[in-house]
């Protein structure tokens, strides 16, 4: 390493991985994945890779990725929480690895949620 | 993929590396690939946490779920639960004491983490000690970096100074006016040495700061080099911190590889390697001169001063030497800035201090908390209290060095000059907390026989004057004290005090010194009346089985010397002639009816 360019490099390249264990999490997006036994047998784990895949392309450092276990609407997995600050919680039922990824378009990046994915928008529940 | 959606942080401190959490990471390791989660989730050994009494701990990121006493057969529900599920092991998070495990407070609100500051443990706990990109994402190397290219050497050492950084190591010299004489010493080569030898029983501040963030270490030497203008530098560490050593030898290679150690250092025309020395454990090899001498390959005994290292110091070159605590402060100073130091701490002593909390107290470990805290806050809010509800006694601060503080004086601030005014001292952060079972004449004595031990027997004072004043102290514990042995014990350690060679002498008495001050009375009942006040000196005491026996037999079937008779429900007795006092029956009876008197 010659430079102190190099240096914030490389800072930054870790830091996309190792951002969950810092302090400051108040700006923090969260998106919580149900991952019991229902939501994992509904297919929540590709949803939840997706989520942080695409989280990562778009080098959004702000968003913790979680789980949770079962909430009872077993019926409606893979579902997922996305808790903005200063925004109200939206849940999100039946989702694929495609519409995960486009609610980390469209609710994350540009703060508009998707109704028609979100809990109550649909009548075949 | 190279992005992981959780991290697992296992502690790999001393404690819980003793207690098994080598294991319990590799069963993190087997479990996970059993569940195909090895990519999703990553296993970290870091330093120590500081809450060693908690020990084995492992932390859940995101989630900064906080588990204790982890056992290896623990990991198993830890990963098919928590980490494939989402669900929190309840039954494995910490509680508190009196607390509900369902709790589960995050870390910064347990009350052990909540009153404290961490600067010097920043990254302990947090990264992975043997991955030195993790340090640098905690901008580790900024501040080096930054002084290479932002900083002239005078400009860095007018930041320290300005700063106030008093060294850590015990005396509390600030650490910028000692750069300042090494940089304006002329010579064409000069030696930056981190002095990491921790000697004081029971304290292991250094050994944590090296096992969970050595490149903190690494980056202020190289900072210190510049400023003093060295290029080579020592870490002086005991033997006996194998851990410390393999941390700093994997951080030294790859900070090397990195160009952060090495000829060229940025690309600037600054060159700086480090080596490492490792000592035998002798105490006496901690004091600077000694620790030069040992270095050198000779004995380790010290010399007196001056002329001073910073003028002629290892192989008679200008040398700084610091601690590991005080060279941890430098990255974040230079980084942080002089303001945001001095918002912590107290006017005179700014910024934080680490402690190493054992003795009669609940939460034992590792705290940092700013200077000038109150004693109490220690003790009782993030020490948690004593054991047992029984009462607290003193304090002992400073190591054998020190002296030990009583419960009138637990609102003191923590501070270099307000514990040397109470007749102790701050020390390297040893901090031992003793209850109303501890005699404070056996603390002494305790002390005492530590410096005896390891006094270097250079110098007459210290070889034979605290030989003589253990030789009182073993009298009076014994119940063989004379009228007159306070008054020679206080005659003895003015001498030694004031003609001692180093400071290993010159503090020797200190231990006997507060306890005189604080606990004279205990003194003259040992001496005078032949009675241990705290029941502790097997000597002075005897036992006694009261009417409150039910005759179960119990004692007198563990005595190990048959001293106990009596009938089956019949109140026994104890043969005091017998007895060896090994109290193995006060621990068997179930009505608490042997008392020691
Ligand atoms: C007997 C004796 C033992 C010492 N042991 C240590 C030690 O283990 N670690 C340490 O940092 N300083 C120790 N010191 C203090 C060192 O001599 C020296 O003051 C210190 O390394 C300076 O660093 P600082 O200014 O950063 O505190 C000891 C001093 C004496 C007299």
């Amino acid at each position: 390493m010659k430079s102190l360019e190099e240096l914030k490099e490389i800072r930054q390249k870790t830091l996309d991985k190792i951002n969950m264990r810092k302090e400051d999490k108040e700006e923090a997006v969260r998106v919580v994945v149900g991952m019991a036994t229902c939501g994992i047998a509904a297919g929540a784990r590709p949803v939840m890779i997706a989520f942080i895949e695409e989280c990562a392309k778009r080098g959004l450092r702000h968003v913790q990725v979680t789980q949770t276990g079962c909430i009872g609407l077993c019926q409606h997995e893979p579902m997922a929480d996305v808790i903005i600050p200063g925004m109200e919680k939206v849940t999100y039922i039946k989702l694929t690895p495609e519409k995960a990824r486009r609610i980390v378009l469209e609710h994350i990046v540009n703060g508009r949620p998707i109704a028609e994915y979100a809990i109550g928008s649909q009548e075949d529940a | 993929m190279e992005l992981f959606r959780s991290h697992v942080l296992v502690c790999g401190g001393t404690g819980c590396t003793s207690s098994g959490s080598d294991l319990i990471i590799e069963q993190f390791e087997k479990q996970l690939a059993d569940h195909d989660l090895e990519n999703e989730i990553k296993v970290i050994r870091t330093g120590c946490f500081g809450l060693c009494e908690a020990g084995p701990v492992v932390i859940v990121y995101p989630e900064g779920t906080f588990y204790s006493h982890v056992k290896p057969a623990d990991v198993k529900e830890i990963v098919e639960e928590h980490l494939l599920k989402g669900r929190v092991v309840r039954r494995l998070v910490y509680a508190e004491k009196g607390e509900h495990p369902d709790a589960g407070k995050p870390l910064d609100e347990i009350s052990f983490y909540k009153h404290q500051t961490r600067v010097a443990l920043r990254n302990c706990g947090v990264i992975d000690p043997e991955n030195i990109d993790e340090y640098i994402a905690f901008d580790g190397y900024m501040a080096l970096a930054k002084c290479l290219t932002e900083m002239s050497p005078q400009e860095v050492i007018d930041h320290i100074k300005a700063a106030n950084l008093r060294g850590r190591g015990g005396g509390g010299f600030p650490a910028g006016n000692k750069w300042q004489f090494a940089a304006n010493s002329k010579a064409d080569k000069k030696y930056v040495i981190c002095n990491a030898d921790e000697g004081d029983p029971g304290a292991f501040m250094d050994r944590s700061v090296l096992e969970g963030d050595p490149h903190s270490v690494l980056e202020a030497m190289a900072i210190c080099g510049y400023a003093i203008g060295s290029d080579e530098g020592y870490i002086y560490v005991r033997a006996e911190y194998p851990i410390a050593v393999e941390r700093l030898k994997t951080a030294i290679k790859q900070a090397r590889e990195y160009g952060l150690l090495g000829k060229n250092i940025l690309g600037s025309d600054f060159s700086f390697d480090i080596n490492l020395r490792l000592g035998a454990g002798a105490f006496v090899c901690g004091e600077e001169t000694a620790l030069m001498a040992s270095i050198e390959g000779k004995r380790g005994e010290p010399k007196p001063k001056p002329p001073f290292p910073a003028v002629s110091g290892l192989f008679a070159k200008p040398t700084n030497i610091n601690n590991v605590e005080t060279y941890a402060n430098v990255p974040p100073i230079i980084n942080k800035g002089i303001e945001w130091f001095h918002s912590m701490g107290t006017e005179r002593s700014p910024g934080t201090k680490v402690f190493a909390l054992g003795g009669k107290i609940n939460n034992t470990g590792l705290v940092e908390v700013p200077m000038g805290t109150p004693l109490r806050t220690v003790i009782y809010d993030i020490g948690g209290g004593i054991p047992k509800n029984k009462k607290f006694k003193a304090v002992q601060t400073g190591g054998p060095s020190g002296g030990c503080i009583p419960a009138s004086l637990l609102d003191v601030p923590i501070e270099y000059d307000s514990l040397i005014e109470i007749g102790s001292m701050m020390g390297s952060g040893g901090m031992v907390v003793m209850d109303e079972d501890n005699c404070m004449v056996d603390i002494a004595r305790f002390f005492l026989d530590f410096t005896v031990e390891e006094s270097c027997g250079k110098c007459t004072p210290c070889r034979l004057g605290t030989k003589r004043m253990l030789e009182i102290l073993n009298r009076i514990v014994e119940g063989k004290g004379e009228d007159g042995d306070i008054e020679r014990l206080e005659r003895l350690a003015r001498t030694i005090s004031s003609s001692s060679l180093c400071g290993l002498g010159q503090t020797a008495p200190n231990p006997v010194l507060s306890t005189l001050r604080y606990f004279r009375d205990e003194y003259e009942a040992h001496i005078y009346e032949k009675r241990c006040p705290a029941h502790h000196c097997k000597s002075l005491v005897h036992l006694e089985i009261t009417e409150d026996c039910r005759g179960c037999t119990a004692c007198a079937r563990v005595c190990p010397v048959g001293a106990i008779s009596g009938d089956v429900r019949q109140q026994h007795h104890i043969d005091i002639d017998k007895c060896t006092k090994c109290l193995s029956c006060i621990e068997k009876c179930r009505f608490n009816a042997i008392i020691k008197v």
